[in-house]
């Protein structure tokens, strides 16, 4: 602990104002994730890393700086992070996902502006988080409004870069984003100093479809109606993925599959699946330490089997192709992949419905949550075409807006405990 | 004598209904919700004792905001499912929308076939509450009922904010301006009819029927007033205070 204040101190935060924070943290912890019973025993590694989370990992990256490396702090699943990667570069998320950080946003945003752009804004501008000062670069993009804005903000205190996202998806969109890859190519390699070759692309492809698969395998045995994991324990490795090392990532969440797989055969379940509804959960993004959802859910008889979101499916269907050979293909089969993923920000978005169906279907849920951060008008607006299409598919689905403050937990609590009575009649 | 008891207690106000084994109303009281919700479960115990009702005997089961704080309740049952049945039981129909205007929230919920199909709760906020009739009515010091008479005679004023507070001195200054407590009524009730209106009408009520339960029941002008504005027959139960206390006794009843 002595040696984190050193280093908070060190990396110019606001270490009396973090504390604050540091004090919080581990109760939620607790409540959240130890208090569960029978977990996976590979959540052990999840356990350190969260609880342990303003320490572990920046002192990794310090020292990777040290050594030679960048760090470039990213705040969406459309970033590809091959790029980086293939460049030496490290990629550290930076979504803020506390009501802790609000407060220091709001100071620069309309009040109206959705918390997680709040939070991720005030993380920086109130130094108070140490991912927010390591990153040597931003990499923001255009997939909603306040985003846009709040880079232009974060921008006068940071170097910052901005890739366009297309709002589309025809041919002529996915030509557009292969340039805007290779354009942000260009900047990673001044970045870093290091050329980008297509060996080295290369490598990266087959890293980061190594993590995607292994997370895929964490999915899949969610499928399972032993439900061999909570919904808590398997949102958690998701968003720690996001701040991990591409390779340790893969390897640990491929360790919590061969033990979540061995529990599906000895039927080995966190819940009673008789007892016990199965829900999706779409809609806006949960950054770390944003439990909230998952936790009124989970104590009120049901479990979260699937998450159809960025810290959920998103960030792991479909794989790059790996065939490329030079770095114009394999610019093109990295746009490929990542325009499958269907973001309310673009029009039209059936894609995003028939998302959820199929996977509604894939992880035999009973019922369907869509839930917004409040003032993300495009997910907000997406519900009603969620709701009919669910409604046409008999699959129940309950409405919900939230923020980061526990104001409205009782709130939610009713509507969650009478949608899982309204299952269960 | 087994006794199916439901508590429900609500923000403003908790109401309590006691079944027979037949299912039979034997008894309603309402008594006012105060600062402690676990305070007033208390006092409920020693009513329900006076009359007679031994615990031992009877399933208990609490319902509303302060279902948590019956410490001697068998079940806790969210409003929602509460209503819905108590409501269906009263109007006795399969198919039913029940409109509930609670005092700290407003629910709309459909039921079919007997079962809760799809409901809808309002946000954050008191707009389109009790709450907000109570504010706005103390603010021209009436109480509701005085206030839905003066409604009746008055005409042609809106009042636009949505916010309770907002709102408040929206009425204010339209009383500085001189406007009559009859026309400001009017705006008033207006506002909440089209806000809980608004709400309602997400749902499909071609082929159900609509209850108004909650206090707000025993005021025939909203009643009328959300009739005209939904296009649609509203209607009421001498007992529509209690849907949500008796849909509690009937969970009571499947436990007996």
């Amino acid at each position: 602990m002595t040696d984190n204040v050193k280093m908070w101190t060190e990396l110019g935060m606001d270490v009396e104002n973090h504390d604050n924070l540091c004090q919080v943290l581990p109760t939620a912890v607790g409540d959240v994730f130890l208090s569960q019973e029978n977990r996976p025993k590979a959540m052990d590694f999840w356990d350190m890393v969260i609880s342990d989370v303003h320490g572990i990992r920046p002192a990794e990256l310090i020292e990777a700086q040290k050594n030679g490396q960048k760090v470039f702090g990213t705040f969406c699943v459309y970033v590809p992070d091959e790029v980086i990667i293939a460049a030496n570069g490290i990629v550290t998320g930076l979504c803020g996902g506390s009501q802790f950080w609000v407060p220091d946003g709001e100071k620069v945003l309309p009040k109206n502006t959705c918390p997680l752009v709040k939070a991720s804004v005030g993380a920086r501008l109130g130094r108070t988080c140490p991912f927010f000062r390591i990153a040597d670069i931003y990499v923001g993009e255009t997939t909603c409004d306040a985003k846009k804005k709040a880079y232009e903000i974060l921008g006068e205190d940071v170097d910052m870069y901005v890739m366009n996202v297309p709002q589309m998806k025809r041919d002529i969109d996915i030509a557009h984003w292969k340039d805007e890859i290779a354009t942000f190519s260009k900047k990673v390699e001044e970045v870093t100093g290091n050329e980008i070759t297509p060996e080295k692309l290369g490598e990266a492809i087959h890293i980061l479809n190594e993590r995607r698969k292994a997370m895929a395998r964490v999915y899949e045995a969610r499928k399972s109606k032993v439900a061999p994991i909570s919904g808590r324990d398997a949102l958690l490795m998701t968003q720690i993925a996001f701040f991990d090392d591409p390779v340790r990532c893969t390897e640990m969440c491929n360790r919590l599959a061969d033990e979540l797989e061995e529990r599906i055969e000895n039927n080995n379940g966190v819940v009673d699946p008789k007892t016990t509804k199965r829900i999706l959960i779409t809609g806006t993004p949960m950054a770390v330490p944003n439990w909230k959802l998952h936790n009124i859910i989970e104590t009120s008889g049901a479990i979260v089997v699937c998450e159809e979101m960025c810290t959920g499916t998103r960030y792991f269907e479909h794989l790059v192709d790996e065939s490329g050979t030079t770095l114009d293909e394999q610019y093109m089969n990295i746009a490929k992949r990542y325009m499958k993923n269907n973001c309310a920000c673009f029009t039209p978005n059936g894609g995003r419905i028939d998302d959820i169906i199929r996977l509604a279907k894939e992880y035999q849920v009973d019922g369907v949550i869509d839930c917004n951060l409040k003032f993300c008008c495009l997910y907000d607006t997406e519900k009603l075409p969620v709701k009919k299409a669910l409604n046409e598919a008999d699959i129940p689905v309950l409405d919900l807006e939230t923020d980061y403050e526990d104001s409205d937990a009782e709130q939610l609590r009713t509507r969650i405990g009478a949608f899982i009575e309204m299952l269960n009649a | 004598m087994r006794h199916c008891v439901g508590i429900d207690i609500g923000s403003t106000c908790t109401k309590l209904a006691v079944l027979d084994e037949d299912k039979e109303i034997k008894e309603v009281f309402l008594r006012p919700t105060g600062w402690s919700s676990k305070e007033t479960a208390e006092l409920i115990k020693d009513q329900l004792k006076d009359k007679g009702i031994i615990a031992e005997n009877s399933k208990i089961v609490s319902t509303g905001y302060g279902r948590a704080s019956v410490a001697y309740a068998d079940k806790a049952v969210t409003e929602i499912t509460c209503h819905a049945k108590g409501a269906s039981y009263l109007h006795g129909a399969k198919n039913l929308t029940v409109i509930d205007i609670g005092g700290q929230d407003t629910k709309i919920i459909q039921i079919k076939d007997g079962v809760v199909q799809d409901f809808m709760m309002n946000d954050k906020c008191s707009a389109g509450t009790g709450r907000f009739l109570e504010v706005m009515a103390n603010s021209l010091t009436l109480d509701i009922s005085e206030l839905c008479e003066l409604a009746k005679q008055g005409s042609n004023v809106s009042i636009s904010s949505m916010c309770t507070v907002f709102a408040e001195s929206e009425v204010i200054s339209l009383m500085g301006k001189g406007e009559s407590k009859e026309n400001i009524a009017h705006g008033i009730i207006d506002s909440i009819i089209n806000r809980v209106a608004g709400q309602a009408q997400r749902f499909n009520l071609d082929e159900s029927e609509v209850a108004l339960t909650g206090g707000l029941y025993q005021f025939d002008y909203i009643r009328e007033k959300l009739s005209s504005v939904l296009k649609k027959d509203v209607s009421v139960s001498k007992y529509g205070h209690y849907a949500g206390a008796i849909g509690a006794a009937l969970v009571a009843h499947d436990i007996l």
